[in-house]
Order: structure tokens, then C-alpha cells, then sequence
């Protein structure tokens, strides 16, 4: 009844081929952007923002990141921990090295950073496949996490070993560091979250998307209707890793302000990042962000569930937060397995014939 | 615990914490499960115990009550983010993350916030200089003072004659792992002794090829920077390779029952330096059995008390109290705010007077802290391992570090940071 | 011989026995991955499980005690008797068939026919679910596992490896754990009593039809879910066995599950698919990463190289073999 298309005319190609044909969609994606850009900001708190929202919208990113490799191009990998801290270490170099340089444009130019080195590391993609792949990208997790350790001219020779993201401003209101406002972050990450999301959806509708696509239907006979695997895989690579590498550089400069390699880019990421790809629905920008939401939201409620409204001892509710977890995402892979995404269509569909039922 | 007493003390707690925040709060950052829980239990433990302690012996700190805010870190920062920003707003007096990773994460968030945060034995050494770092504690001892306490017991064992002698460090490859290289690079280079180092691959499961080359090469001393199960496995290959028990350090991470035990009769001998006392033989012990373990109050199991880091949990936890009543003594009040903590905490005195009044007579060194100087006298001492009796035994006084060389790191280290974020070095002019 | 000769002998013969307990991780993997296509991330979190309730059983540990505790207001923590090692051991077992069966009923069943990536992130779900289940039955503090395992190093080796040097020369005989040998002593056993298993007994032949096809196993009236949880009961068993080697060596706590990542380039080396593979892999990759850290990593790189070098090898070697040493061929049909 309310969720309908009849009487929704198009009358161009243009028209046809939006991202939201039905009118419901499109209002309601109106609003969501409306709600995000302009209501949102002035009710946050630091701990909605420091707790919630950043985690969200930078994983959501990566998440992004990976469902281009992995969702649209058929390439599974486990190396994205390792490929957020090139972002992280290259956003902390170029921080330290040019201190006018627009935090900006160094957030950027991380990703592009990040995205050479992604497509280093998946030329091996060339020869190798599935679950081969997959344990392949490994090789990137350790190894660039090591280096990170191992050379100390990644984190400009200090003590500690550790990086720390100095204050970094944008018109005057400070983006990095303590004394950034939660608005400010949450915009900044906003507007990075909103033009990526928008990138991933032209490219992947474009020629770029459906050669990617067309790989990881089948890749042979991807090549022998004239998709050159080569240039698609890298290119699949490339745009995911500048995605996972802008993420690692908000990542360690907004979100956390200091960060170690093997502790906070280690191959539990990796793995994060996969899941939320997986829970959400690979090979739909819908399910990156509700991946990212569920994989960010679920250990926090559970928190306030066990420990703030049933008084729980942390540790029990720490290991039964591990339980819950891992049996939620079971069930829902045993409920859908293509994710939430998959579920969500299906509950549009009901929509869309509600309340009659034929 | 019994769950309908935490039910009924969440909702309390909740309505009280709803109406004002008119108690101390001790924000509990513990991590009871994930790769270090096995260090994290009897830490978290020995903390929450002490402040158990107080509460019901005495009904609070200077008449006023505690509420403890426990929050599992998991040694997760991300957590550790998620537990900071929970609780700050609840009038949170200080922070003891007992992980790096989350202490280099607060630093500059404490700092905006005027939390002050105390980081025993571990965190950022550089924070010591309390010109820089305004927020942050780091008394008594630091990663530093315990590489020169280690190399200064061995100079006095062999009469003050290290020339020519080779110290390997085994150390876990992270940042933690790396930071005694500096200070023992710095004290070779005075003492004439050579420093070989071994990175061990985290976790650490595996470290046969580091032992094989410790073996090769016979070192005459080895030092360990570990954590979790890299101590026990490292131990364990040591003891295989005959290397001497005796000649064999630990830092105080790499220094808790759960590091010997599982080497069992091999262990045997194995030092590690410490900062404050060892076993369960002081008065407080006695108390915290009548009051808060009989009681059914205690946090763990109850069976941790007396080992190491049970120890190191209740000795945090006993210099925060201190702080709290130093900073009541100042600004005469009983409720006080995170801001007049920090001040306590920069006027805090430990003298033995005060120990033996709280029922841990020698437990610690004396040390003042000021307002330049947030990082103590970094005084430590040597624990020996006996497995027979399955005890550490203290077998050196608490002795001072070489200030000299470790001054000049520390600042060297906390200059870059303060050049690096503008902050001026003028604050206790 | 020379000095550095017998280093690097003994560095390698060292790496040999390490490659012998990656490959009874990896065994666990190839086992599971056979007979139902499943990647199972959670075999590290299994042998972790495993090596957990051992010593619950051995020491008369009450199980879910905190949780109990903390909602009946009760302390107990220990029945008060201990259990013989082979009695819990066998009893272990028992555990973990139990265990199998639960996976295979509840999950398996009900994810056939996904696609493989799928049932990987199930059995991730899986391993994180095992975790928080395990510590909650027995505790997350470390325990120390003693099955009576002879273990530190070989006076017999070395006393009789010290001569082998030149005359001048110091050597202090090759240094070989007894504990290795020991663990090389049952994998061998363990993989023959397995392809014993697999080749002359009808489960086993059923287990082997079940790997190769299907649906024409299926056909001939084998049932897929006996086969199953015969293949995870064996694959728990194969995850005992490791936790009880790893958990000698390091305690029983948390990072035995990370062994499982030691396992994964011992399969892309020998195949997801080949016992054999899982052997020799796990030779070639302890061999392999010992003599790098000791030539190469160690003098020329900082040291540490150990996580990575296994990966990186395996990767140059599928790049030239992308099935692995002993997968099988891989067949593309358009």
C-alpha cells in the first residue's frame, strides 16, 4: 500500500536507470542523507561519536572497499588490516613531513598510496584463486605489518614505536587530534563516507563494474568475451584498496589518534572487515553499510544488555558477547546466506504486495 | 557475587549515578578475556579487591563512598575507546588501562578532558617528564628504569665489571617489546657490554629458532621483554637448553606465577625485577581475606591473592586511594573532581610510615612525585623463582636506576612529542 | 664437519619437527575440507577447545563453574578428584564427537550446497562462538598440560653430535627436544592409523567416496551426515592431539587457537586436498621459515620474519603451482 510503484511513470532512460526508481526509495534515501548531514551533528555526544558513529562510518568504508574485491570481483582477501595500516602510516608520514598540507588531501593521497600497494600485492591474484587467494592476501597482513614494526623510519625513529596523529585543522575547526569537536569528525568522515559510497555506485553500474563483475561470474569466460583479466583484477584492487586505505588513514588520524601496528591493524581487521562484507551481502553497497552497523553496534548493545541492565560480571559478559556473536552470525548465515541485504529486498518485496497478498 | 545483590546494586548504582555522582568513581579498564587474560584476571582482581576493601572496611575513601565502573577491554583498543568515552562522564577519577595500545590512545584524550591517567610500569615512559605530559603518571617505575635496574643488579653481581660481556634481549616484536632497546644500547656503550637482539614473533608460541641462536651464540646474560605466552614458552626453551636459570631476567610483565609454573622444575632460579613486593605475608592480606573474600565480595575467584600481578593490581590500586586522600588533604573536600585527583596525584608522597600504616609495610619504595617529575624515583628490585616451594623471593633491596642515561631519553623522547604538538614546557614555572 | 654445517643442520632438523606439529593443525583442515568443501577456520579454536576440556577433565574441574557462581550465589570450582590422562583423554574424545555432531546436525546440514566462502565465514562464526563457550565452560586463565609427555633436550644427541665438529672447534651438539621427537613419533602414527582407516575399513571407503563425489555417494546409500560427523569427530580428535602438543609446549590459554594460522600456508603449500600435502607442506614450510630466520632473517632483516616468510613462500610457490604441491589439478570449463 504505502510501499508501491505503480503510478511511478518514467519517461526516459535516464529516468530508468536511477539509483532509486521507486519514489518511496528515493524520498527516503533523501532523507536519510538530510537526517545524516544536517539533524546529526548538532545531537551528537563524544561517546556516540567516539563509540559509534566513527567506528560505523570508517568501517563502513573498508567495508565498501572489500565488497568491490570480494563482492563484485570475486576476490577474497584477508589482507585488509595490513592494507588500512599502509593508509594509517602513510597518513601519519605525510602528516609529520608536510604540517600545511590539507588533512584532506593527505587522507586522499593515503588511499592512493595504500591503492599502489594493493595492486602489488594482488598480482598474484593473476594465478591464484578462491580459498589459494584468499590465504595468499595473508602474506600482505603479515608482512606489512611487520614492516611497519621492523622500520623505524615509519614512525620517525620515536621511542615508543608507536604513531600519533598531531592536530590537523580544517577552516579553523581541528579534524585531528584531542580537542576535535565530535561533530567535526563526524563530518569529516561523513562527507569521505558519502562521495565513496556514490563512487562505488557509478563505477559499478559503469563498464569498470561489469567487467568486474563479469570476472567473478566466471573468469574464462569473462576473457573470451574480451575482458582483459589483467587489467580488471588490478583495477578491482587498486579502487578497493584506495577505499580501505582512505579508511585506515581516518581510521588511525580521527578515530583512534594513536595506533600500533599489530594491535590495532592486525589480522583480527582482516577478518572484521569480511565479516561485515558477508553479513551484510556481498555485492551490495546497502549491505557494507549494514555490515559495518551490525558488526559495530552488536558488541556495544550487548554490553549495555549484560553488564549496565543486568548487572552481568564483565568477564561473563565478555565471553557470552563472543557466544552470541559467533552464533548470531551462523544463524544468519544459515537464515540467508546472501545477507542483510538479501533481506531487506525480501522485505520489500513483501512491502510491495502489502497488505494484499497476491 | 551473587546476581540478585548485582542486579539490585546495578539498579542502585544506576539511580544514584542518575540523581548525582556524589562518590568516587574508579573506572575499572580490565580485560578478563582475550589473548592476555591470563595476565589480565589476577591484575584486574587485585584492583577491583582493594578498593572492595576500603569500601567496606572503611565505608569509602575519607568518609566518601567508591563506586567502581568495571568495563572489559578485551586489550582491545577500539573497546578501550568504547570503555573511555562510557565512563568519563561519570566522574571517572582516573585511568589504568594496563595496556599500551589503549594508554597511547587516552593520552591526548585525558589531557583534553582533565582526567588524569596512571600507567604503573607500563604506557608511555616518556611520560614521566611532567612538563610535557600534564595528565599522565607513570610512578613508581618505568620500562626504562626496569632495563637499567636489570643491568644495574648484574653490574653489582659482578662487581661492577660488565666489559666485554654480551646481554641478549629477547624481546616481543611490538612497540612494548622494543622499548628497552635505546636505554640498555645507551648503558652498553658506558659499560662496555654488547647488546644482541632477538625478536620473538607475537604471540610467541614458537620461538624455537630465537633459542636455537641464543644457544649458538651463549650469550652471558639474557634479558626478556614479554607478555603473555611468549614469558612461559620462552622459559620453558630456556630451561630445555640448559641456558642458566640464574643468568636469566625478566621485566616485571614477564615476571607473574603464570610465566614459571607451566616450565615447572626448569624455572627454577629465573629472576625478574619488580617494583614492589612480593607474596601474600603483609597485614593488608588478612583484611582483604576478612572483608572482602569472606564476605563473598571478591572479584575473581578469590584464589589469585598474593601472586604477582594480584599484587600489582592492589599496589595500583592503593597509590590511587593515596592520590584520592592527597588531593582530599589539598582542597578540602571529601567529594573530589578528576581535576583536584590530578593534583593529588602530583603531590602524592609514599613514605614507609604510610605503607606500614596500610598494612604493607616495605612493600614499595618510598617516592615523591612532583609536578616535573610524574615518573618516581624508578627504584626496583630483583625477584628469584623457587620452584620447589612455588614462590618469588625478593633477593635484592629496592635499588635507584641510572638516572642520567634515562633522563636524558626521556627527554629527548618527550621534547619530539611536545615539538611534534605544540605543547609548551612551560607549565610548572 | 664444520661449524656452521652443523648449525644449519641443526636449525633445520629443528624446523623439520615444527613442520611436523604445523602439519598435524593442517591435517585437521584437509580432513574437514575433503569430505564437505568446508574451509574450517575453527580447527585452531577446536584444538584450543580441546586441550581445555583435557585438563577441565584432568584436574576435576566443574564445568561453567563462574557462571554458575555467579547466579546461584554457590562457590564451587573443583569436583575434587583428578582423572588418570588416558581416562580424560578418551573422555576427551568423547567430547569432541559430541561436538561434532552438534556442528554437523545444527549447521552443516543446513548450509550444503552454499557456496564455499559461505560456509568459511560459518565456521569463523563457529570459532568465535567456541571461544567464549570454551572459556565460559573451563576459565580463560592459563593451565598448565601435563599428559606425562617427556620433554627439554636430548642428552644422547647431543653427546653424540658434539664430536661430529673439526678438531678445535667448540660445538655443543645438536640440540633436538624430546618433546618433538616424541610429537614426530605420534603424527607418524597418527597418519598412518588414518590412511590405515581411510583405505581398508568400509567407513573409511565410504569417507573416500564421500570426498570424491557427492551425489554419487549419495546414489549408492552412504549417508553424507554419518560421514560428516565421523570426519569432524576425527578432525576433533586430530585437534586434540595438536592442543595436546601445542599446549605441552606453551600452557593451554588463548594463542593456542592462533596456531591455526601457522596451518594455513602448510595448506596452500600441499593442498586443500591432500594428506600427503599437509605432511610435506608442513616439512617444507618448518624447514623453510628456521632457515630463513637463521640465515637471512635474524643476521640481515631484525629477525622476527617467522609469521610472514611461510606465507610469502607458499605464495611464490603457487604463483608457479597454483593447486599446490599435491591439490588437485584445477579444471576450468567455460
Amino acid at each position: 500500500m504505502l510501499y508501491r510503484e505503480a503510478g511511478d511513470y518514467k519517461t526516459s532512460y535516464t529516468d530508468d536507470a536511477q539509483t532509486f526508481p521507486i519514489k518511496l526509495d528515493r524520498w527516503w534515501y533523501y532523507a536519510v542523507v538530510f537526517v545524516a548531514f544536517c539533524i546529526v551533528p548538532f545531537v551528537l555526544t563524544d561517546y556516540t561519536v567516539n563509540a559509534i558513529m566513527l567506528p560505523f562510518l570508517i568501517f563502513a568504508i573498508a567495508a565498501l572497499g572489500l565488497n568491490i574485491l570480494t563482492g563484485y570481483c570475486g576476490q577474497v582477501s584477508l589482507g585488509t588490516g595490513g592494507f588500512m595500516a599502509v593508509g594509517a602510516y602513510a597518513t601519519y608520514k605525510l602528516m609529520t613531513a608536510f604540517p600545511d598540507l590539507n588533512i584532506f588531501f593527505i587522507v586522499i593521497l593515503s588511499g592512493l598510496i595504500t591503492a599502489i600497494v594493493g595492486v602489488l600485492f594482488g598480482l598474484p591474484s593473476l594465478r591464484i584463486k578462491g580459498f589459494y587467494l584468499a590465504v595468499a592476501t595473508l602474506a600482505a597482513q603479515f608482512f606489512l605489518v611487520w614492516l611497519f614494526n621492523k622500520v623505524p623510519w615509519f614512525y620517525n625513529n620515536s621511542a615508543s614505536g608507536q604513531i600519533s596523529a598531531p592536530e590537523r585543522t580544517i577552516f579553523g575547526q581541528a579534524v585531528t587530534g584531542p580537542n576535535a569537536e565530535p561533530w567535526v569528525a563526524y563530518l569529516f568522515c561523513l562527507i569521505f563516507v558519502f562521495t565513496l559510497a556514490w563512487l562505488t555506485r557509478n563505477l559499478t553500474r559503469g563498464r569498470i563494474g561489469r567487467s568486474w563483475m563479469a570476472i567473478r561470474d566466471m573468469d574464462i569466460a569473462a576473457e573470451i568475451i574480451g575482458v582483459n583479466p589483467l587489467r580488471t583484477k588490478l583495477s578491482a584492487f587498486a579502487v578497493s584498496s584506495f577505499f580501505i586505505g582512505i579508511s585506515g588513514s581516518l581510521f588511525f588520524a580521527v578515530y583512534l589518534g594513536a595506533a600500533e601496528v599489530g594491535e590495532a591493524f592486525g589480522i583480527q581487521k582482516s577478518f572484521l572487515v569480511l565479516f561485515m562484507v558477508i553479513i551484510g551481502g556481498l555485492g551490495s553497497i546497502f549491505g557494507a553499510f549494514a555490515g559495518a552497523a551490525f558488526m559495530v553496534l552488536l558488541p556495544v548493545f550487548l554490553k549495555i544488555f549484560f553488564v549496565d541492565t543486568l548487572g552481568w560480571p564483565t568477564d561473563i559478559a565478555a565471553h557470552i558477547n563472543f557466544l552470541i556473536a559467533g552464533g548470531l552470525i551462523v544463524f544468519f548465515l544459515i537464515v540467508e546466506p546472501h545477507g542483510l541485504a538479501a533481506l531487506w529486498r525480501t522485505v520489500k518485496e513483501k512491502l510491495r504486495l502489502w497488505p494484499f497478498p497476491h | 557475587m551473587k546476581l540478585k545483590t548485582l542486579v539490585l546494586a546495578a539498579c542502585t548504582t544506576a539511580i544514584v549515578a542518575g540523581s548525582a555522582s556524589a562518590d568516587l568513581v574508579f573506572p575499572l579498564l580490565d580485560y578478563r578475556t582475550g589473548p592476555y587474560a591470563s595476565g589480565g584476571i589476577p591484575f584486574a582482581d587485585g584492583y577491583a579487591d582493594y578498593l572492595t576493601l576500603l569500601q567496606e572496611r572503611d565505608g569509602g575513601i575519607g568518609g566518601e563512598p567508591i563506586r567502581q565502573i568495571p568495563c572489559e577491554t578485551g586489550y582491545n583498543t577500539e573497546r578501550g575507546v568504547e570503555c573511555y568515552e562510557s565512563t568519563k562522564g561519570e566522574g571517572a577519577l582516573v585511568y589504568q588501562p594496563l595496556s599500551t595500545g589503549i594508554t597511547y590512545q587516552l593520552i591526548p584524550k585525558v589531557t583534553a578532558d582533565d582526567i588524569p591517567m596512571h600507567t604503573m610500569g607500563y604506557g608511555r615512559t616518556s611520560a614521566s617528564n611532567g612538563e610535557v605530559f600534564s595528565h599522565v603518571f607513570n610512578y613508581p617505575a618505568n620500562y626504562w628504569d626496569a632495563a637499567s635496574g636489570i643491568v644495574n643488579y648484574l653490574l653489582e653481581e659482578t662487581g661492577g665489571d660488565l666489559e666485554g660481556k654480551t646481554i641478549a634481549l629477547v624481546y616481543h616484536d611490538s612497540s612494548f617489546g622494543a622499548e628497552p632497546i635505546r636505554t640498555l644500547q645507551a648503558l652498553g656503550e658506558e659499560h662496555g657490554f654488547t647488546v644482541s637482539l632477538k625478536a620473538v614473533s607475537p604471540p610467541g608460541n614458537e620461538q624455537r629458532s630465537t633459542w636455537l641462536e641464543v644457544r649458538r651464540e651463549r650469550p652471558d646474560y639474557v634479558i626478556m621483554w614479554g607478555w603473555g605466552v611468549q614469558n612461559s614458552v620462552a622459559i620453558q626453551e630456556a630451561a630445555n637448553i640448559r641456558f642458566p636459570m640464574n643468568n636469566f631476567y625478566g621485566v616485571w610483565w614477564s615476571g607473574s606465577e603464570n610465566d614459571v609454573i607451566p616450565a615447572g622444575a626448569g624455572a627454577d632460579g629465573y629472576r625478574s625485577v619488580t617494583f614492589h613486593g612480593v607474596g601474600d605475608d603483609y597485614p593488608v592480606y588478612d583484611d582483604i581475606q576478612a572483608h572482602v573474600v569472606d564476605a563473598g565480595l571478591a572479584a575473581g575467584a578469590g584464589d589469585q591473592i598474593g601472586t604477582v600481578l594480584y599484587n600489582r593490581g592492589m599496589y595500583a590500586a592503593m597509590l590511587a586511594a593515596e592520590a584520592v586522600k592527597t588531593a582530599q588533604e589539598i582542597h578540602g573536600v571529601a567529594d573530589i573532581t578528576p581535576a583536584m585527583m590530578r593534583d593529588g596525584m602530583e603531590a602524592l608522597v609514599i613514605d614507609e610510615a604510610k605503607m606500614e600504616a596500610l598494612g604493607l609495610p616495605g612493600f614499595g619504595p618510598e617516592f615523591s612525585v612532583s609536578c616535573a617529575d610524574h615518573g618516581g624515583p624508578g627504584s626496583s628490585a630483583m625477584a628469584e623463582w623457587d620452584a620447589d616451594t612455588q614462590t618469588w623471593s625478593l633477593i635484592s633491596d629496592f635499588a635507584d636506576p641510572d638516572k642520567d642515561v634515562i633522563g636524558r631519553l626521556v627527554m629527548e623522547d618527550s621534547l619530539a612529542y611536545a615539538a611534534e604538538n605544540n605543547i609548551p614546557e612551560t607549565r610548572c614555572e | 664437519m664444520p661449524i656452521w654445517l652443523l648449525n644449519t643442520l641443526e636449525v633445520s632438523i629443528n624446523g623439520l619437527m615444527t613442520g611436523v606439529l604445523y602439519s598435524l593443525v593442517a591435517l585437521g583442515f584437509v580432513l574437514i575440507f575433503k569430505s564437505s568443501g568446508v574451509f574450517n577456520y575453527a580447527q585452531g579454536v577446536m584444538a584450543l577447545f580441546a586441550a581445555q576440556s583435557l585438563v577441565g577433565i584432568q584436574t576435576g574441574q566443574v564445568p561453567f563453574a563462574h557462571l554458575i557462581n555467579a547466579i546461584t550465589g554457590l562457590h564451587v570450582s573443583r569436583f575434587g578428584f583428578d582423572v588418570p590422562s588416558i581416562l580424560a583423554i578418551i573422555l576427551t574424545t568423547l567430547v569432541m564427537v559430541v561436538f561434532a555432531w552438534v556442528v554437523v546436525r545444527v549447521i552443516m546440514v543446513r548450509l550444503v550446497n552454499q557456496e564455499p566462502i559461505i560456509l568459511f565465514m560459518a565456521t569463523i562464526g563457529l570459532a568465535y562462538f567456541m571461544e567464549g563457550f570454551g572459556d565460559l565452560m573451563w576459565g580463560a586463565e592459563l593451565k598448565s598440560l601435563d599428559v606425562g609427555l617427556p620433554s627439554g633436550g636430548s642428552f644422547w644427541i647431543e653427546d653424540v653430535t658434539a664430536q661430529w665438529a673439526r678438531e678445535g672447534e667448540t660445538y655443543w651438539g645438536m640440540y633436538v627436544d624430546t618433546l618433538d621427537i616424541w610429537a614426530t613419533v605420534i603424527a607418524v602414527f597418527l597418519v598412518a592409523g588414518l590412511t590405515i582407516f581411510a583405505q581398508y575399513t568400509k567407513a573409511g571407503t565410504a569417507m573416500r567416496a564421500v570426498a570424491d563425489d557427492h551425489q554419487a555417494a549419495l546414489s549408492v546409500g552412504i549417508s553424507l551426515n554419518r560421514i560428516w560427523i565421523m570426519v569432524w569427530s576425527i578432525a576433533g580428535f586430530v585437534a586434540l592431539v595438536a592442543g595436546i602438543m601445542w599446549g605441552a609446549k606453551s600452557g593451554v590459554q588463548f594463542s593456542l587457537s592462533l596456531i591455526a594460522l601457522k596451518a594455513l600456508p602448510v595448506l596452500m603449500l600441499g593442498g586443500f586436498t591432500s594428506i600427503p600435502g599437509a605432511i610435506v607442506g608442513g616439512l617444507i614450510i618448518g624447514m623453510g621459515e628456521k632457515l630463513f630466520e637463521f640465515a637471512i632473517g635474524a643476521p640481515f632483516l631484525g629477525g622476527a620474519t617467522e609469521n610472514w616468510f611461510a606465507y610469502v613462500l607458499a605464495l611464490l610457490f603457487l604463483v608457479f603451482r597454483p593447486q599446490g604441491l599435491f591439490g588437485d589439478k584445477i579444471i576450468e570449463r567455460v
